[in-house]
C-alpha cells in the first residue's frame, strides 16, 4: 500500500495537487488551471490524482495554501493551512538545501523569499499591483496571437531587447504597442517586457533585499527562459529552476502536513470522495451594520461547513461555536 | 450647537466624557464603517491618505445625526494632517454641509492656549469644569489604554477563543459609563474582575511591537483589526503610541509623569534620524529600537498609503533590521478592504518569527555544545 501526504496549493490562477510518499519523494504532480471555479477545479485534481495512484493509497496528511486555501481546507479536511511564503520556503528548502533567494511568480503576485540557514529570514510581496505576474504575460501573448508555451522561446532570440516601462501594466501595454508599431522585432519585443518586468520585480518586491546564491526562481512564469534569461542577466548570478517549479506551494503544503501529523495523529481527511460531493457556495450581505460584510458560504450536500467574509465574526464565529458546543 | 469629532480607535470616549460632563450637545459619530469610507473615498482627493477619507465619510456621517460643529486636532506639518481640518471643512462646506471649525492645535506656549480653544466649545463653563471634565477624560482614555494593554496580554493566552475579547467590550462599558472620578475607580476594579475572569494558560508567546503612524495604530477599521488577529494568531501585541501618551505628550506638555513618552522614542532613534520628519517617522524608527532592545520577537510598521514621514522611517527600518537583528515588516493601508493580502504577510512573519526563534534554541544548544569542544557555531 502506498502511504503518503497531498499537498494542495489553492491559487488564483491554477490549483496545484501532489502527492508526496513517506520519503517526501514527489509521486504525482498536477497543474490544473482554476478558470475562477476553485470548489470544482480541486474536485477534478483530487479525481485525476485517485485515477492516477494506486488504488490501495493511504493519505496520512492533507495541507492546503495558496489564496483558496481556507476553501481547499475545508473542502478536503486538511490538517494543515498555511499561507503560500511559508510554504513555498519550506518546499525550496527541502528540495534544494542551501537556498538562499527564492524568486516566485504566480498568477496574481510575486514574492520574494530569503532564507539563511534554512530560515525565512526576510519575505516580500508584490504590494500595488500585479503588473508582471503571470496574467499579464498571458493576456500580452494573447494580445500578440503566441502561445505562452512559446513565449520564453521567442524571447530568448532577441539580439537587443527593446526598453518597456515595466512600472504599471498599463504603461507596459502601451510602450509595447508603442514599440511594436514603430516596427520592432517580436523577439526583442518579448526579450524587452522580460526585462521590463524583472526590473520592475527588483525594485518593487526585491527593494535593495540582499540576492545571494544560490537563487532559485519558481512559480508558472518560471517556465519562461525569457524570463529566466532577464534574472540572470539583471542579478549576474546564476538561477536555478527546480524540477517541480510550478507546484512548489503544493509540494510545500504536503511537506507542512507531514510535519503536522509525523507524531502519529491521524488525518482528517474526508477521502477522495470529496470529488463527488455536491459543494456549493453562496453568499449574502449581511446587514446587521453599515459594514455591510459581504459573507461566504460553503455548502456540503446543502449543509453549511464554513462561513467567512465577516468583519466582526458575527457569522463565522457562530458557526465555530457551534462545532465546539 | 452639537459638537461632532472624527473617530480614531477610543477617542470618542475620551471627547464624549468631557463634552457630556461640561453639558455640551454632541454626535458621536456611528463607528467607522464600509459606508463611512466610501463617502469618504467619494468625496475625497484621491491622492489624499486613509484618515482623511474616514475622517470626511464620520463628518458626513455625523451630520445627518444634526451635528453642526467640528472639533477635530490640527497640526504644523510636515506631515499633511495639520492641514486636514481645513480641508475637510472646505470639502464638506462645497458639499453644502454647515459645519462650525473648532481645530485644536497643539499649544505652541502654555497648556492655557489650549484649554482657551476648548473654552469655544464649553462656553459658559468655569475653568475649574473644564480642568475637572479634562481631567476626568483624561483619567477614562488612560483607563482604556490600560485596559488595551492587558487584552494584549490575555488574547493569546486566552484558553476560551473570543473571551479576551467579550471581557475587552464589557470592561469598556464599564469605563464609558462612570460619570466622575469615584465612579471611575469603582469601574476600574470591576474592570479588574471582568479580566480576571477570563480563563488563560501561562504559554510561551511571540512578542510584537507595532509602530507607524498614529490613525492607523489606534484605528481598528483602518489597520484591518491587527491586534485581535495577531492576539488569535498567539502573538503578544505592544503598541509604540497610546491615545493617553500622545495626549499627555502633545496636549498637556507631560504634565503627567511616569508615562511612556515620545522623547525616549525620539532619542533612541538619534543614531538613524536626527530630525523631525513629521507625523511620527522619528518614533517609529526609535519605537523599533526600543522594542528590539526589549527583546522583542518582532516589529510591524503600520501606514497608510502615501504617508511621507512613515515612508521615510521605512527606508531606514532595514538598517536598523539588519543592525539589532529584529525582523521587520511594513504594512500599507489603503481604502482596499480585501484582507487576505493582510493575512498572508501576517501568517509568513508569524511563522517566520516562530521558526526564528525555534532556530535560536538550536543555536543555543549547539552553542553549549561547542564549550565543550564539540562544535563552534556562530548565531
Amino acid at each position: 500500500m502506498v502511504k503518503g501526504y497531498l499537498g494542495i496549493d489553492a491559487g488564483s490562477v491554477s490549483t496545484n495537487l501532489v502527492f508526496l510518499d513517506e520519503a517526501g519523494r514527489i509521486r504525482e504532480a498536477l497543474y490544473l488551471r482554476t478558470q475562477g471555479r476553485p470548489i470544482a477545479t480541486i474536485q477534478t485534481g483530487l479525481r485525476q490524482l485517485a485515477e492516477s495512484l494506486p488504488p490501495r493509497v493511504a493519505v496520512r496528511g492533507v495541507g492546503a495554501t495558496g489564496s483558496g486555501r481556507h476553501l481547499a481546507g475545508v473542502i478536503t479536511g486538511a490538517d494543515v493551512v498555511k499561507n503560500e511564503i511559508t510554504s513555498h520556503a519550506v518546499a525550496t528548502s527541502t528540495l534544494i538545501p542551501g537556498v538562499q533567494t527564492i524568486l516566485e511568480i504566480g498568477g496574481q503576485d510575486s514574492k520574494l523569499i530569503i532564507l539563511r540557514n534554512s530560515l525565512v529570514v526576510d519575505f516580500a510581496m508584490n504590494t500595488v499591483c500585479a503588473a508582471g505576474t503571470g496574467s499579464f504575460l498571458d493576456q500580452q501573448a494573447a494580445r500578440l496571437g503566441i502561445p505562452i508555451e512559446k513565449f520564453g522561446e521567442i524571447a530568448l532570440r532577441s539580439r537587443s531587447p527593446v526598453r518597456i516601462a515595466g512600472r504599471c501594466a498599463v504603461f507596459a501595454e502601451s510602450d509595447m504597442i508603442h514599440k511594436q508599431q514603430m516596427g520592432y522585432d517580436l523577439p526583442d519585443i518579448l526579450a524587452g517586457l522580460c526585462e521590463a518586468l524583472v526590473r520592475n520585480y527588483l525594485n518593487n518586491v526585491g527593494k535593495g533585499k540582499e540576492i545571494l546564491p544560490p537563487v532559485v526562481f519558481q512559480g508558472g512564469v518560471a517556465a519562461n527562459a525569457g524570463m529566466k534569461h532577464a534574472f540572470e542577466k539583471a542579478l549576474g548570478l546564476e538561477v536555478q529552476i527546480p524540477p517541480y517549479y510550478n507546484v512548489m506551494g503544493a509540494v510545500g503544503a504536503a511537506l507542512l502536513a507531514r510535519e503536522k501529523t509525523v507524531r502519529g495523529l491521524p488525518s482528517s481527511f474526508k477521502g477522495f470522495q470529496v470529488a463527488q460531493v455536491d459543494f456549493a457556495s453562496g453568499g449574502f450581505t449581511c446587514d446587521g451594520c453599515p459594514n455591510t460584510c459581504e459573507v461566504v458560504e460553503i455548502r456540503e450536500e446543502g449543509r453549511v461547513i464554513a462561513r467567512w467574509g465577516d468583519r466582526c465574526g458575527k457569522w463565522s464565529g457562530a458557526l465555530a461555536e457551534r462545532k465546539t458546543g | 450647537m452639537k459638537v461632532t469629532f472624527p473617530h480614531m480607535g477610543h477617542i470618542w470616549l475620551c471627547v464624549k466624557t468631557m463634552l457630556e460632563y461640561l453639558g455640551v450637545d454632541l454626535v458621536i459619530p456611528p463607528p467607522s464603517s464600509k459606508r463611512t469610507l466610501a463617502l469618504g473615498v467619494r468625496y475625497g482627493p484621491e491622492f489624499a491618505c486613509l484618515p482623511l477619507k474616514l475622517n470626511l465619510g464620520n463628518f458626513i456621517e455625523a451630520s445627518a445625526l444634526g451635528a453642526d460643529t467640528i472639533l477635530m486636532a490640527g497640526g504644523c506639518g510636515p506631515c499633511r494632517f495639520g492641514y486636514y481640518a481645513q480641508v475637510e471643512h472646505a470639502i464638506l462646506q462645497d458639499l453644502g454641509y454647515r459645519y462650525e471649525l473648532v481645530v485644536l492645535e497643539p499649544p505652541e506656549r502654555h497648556v492655557g492656549q489650549l484649554l482657551s480653544r476648548i473654552k469655544v466649545i464649553t462656553g459658559n463653563n468655569s475653568w475649574r469644569q473644564v480642568y475637572r471634565g479634562v481631567k476626568l477624560g483624561y483619567q477614562k482614555i488612560r483607563a482604556v489604554d490600560e485596559l488595551e494593554m492587558a487584552i494584549h496580554r490575555l488574547r493569546p493566552r486566552e484558553t476560551i477563543p473570543g473571551s479576551a475579547d467579550r471581557a475587552f467590550l464589557e470592561a469598556l462599558r464599564e469605563i464609558e459609563r462612570a460619570s466622575d472620578l469615584a465612579e471611575l475607580a469603582v469601574a476600574q476594579r470591576q474592570v479588574k474582575e471582568i479580566l480576571k475572569s477570563v480563563p488563560t494558560e501561562e504559554r510561551d508567546v511571540l512578542r510584537i511591537g507595532i509602530v507607524g503612524e498614529i490613525f492607523t495604530l489606534l484605528e481598528p477599521f483602518a489597520n484591518l483589526d491587527i491586534e485581535r488577529r495577531l492576539g488569535r494568531m498567539g502573538v503578544e501585541v505592544d503598541r509604540s503610541i497610546y491615545l493617553s501618551e500622545w495626549v499627555n505628550d502633545h496636549m498637556l506638555f507631560g504634565l503627567i509623569k511616569g508615562l511612556r513618552s515620545r522623547r525616549d522614542a525620539c532619542r533612541a532613534a538619534l543614531p538613524y534620524l536626527r530630525h523631525f520628519v513629521g507625523g511620527h517617522g522619528q518614533e517609529t524608527v526609535g519605537s523599533t529600537i526600543l522594542y528590539a532592545r526589549a527583546g522583542y520577537d518582532g516589529v510591524i510598521q503600520l501606514l497608510p498609503f502615501t504617508c511621507m514621514p512613515e515612508i521615510v522611517a521605512q527606508s531606514i527600518l532595514p538598517v536598523v533590521s539588519a543592525d539589532l537583528d529584529i525582523p521587520v515588516l511594513t504594512l500599507t493601508f489603503d481604502e482596499q478592504t480585501g484582507e487576505a493580502g493582510v493575512v498572508t504577510r501576517l501568517e509568513a512573519f508569524v511563522d517566520l518569527l516562530e521558526r526564528r526563534r525555534r532556530g535560536r534554541g538550536r543555536v543555543r544548544q549547539e552553542g553549549t555544545e561547542s564549550k565543550r569542544g564539540l562544535r563552534v557555531t556562530k548565531a
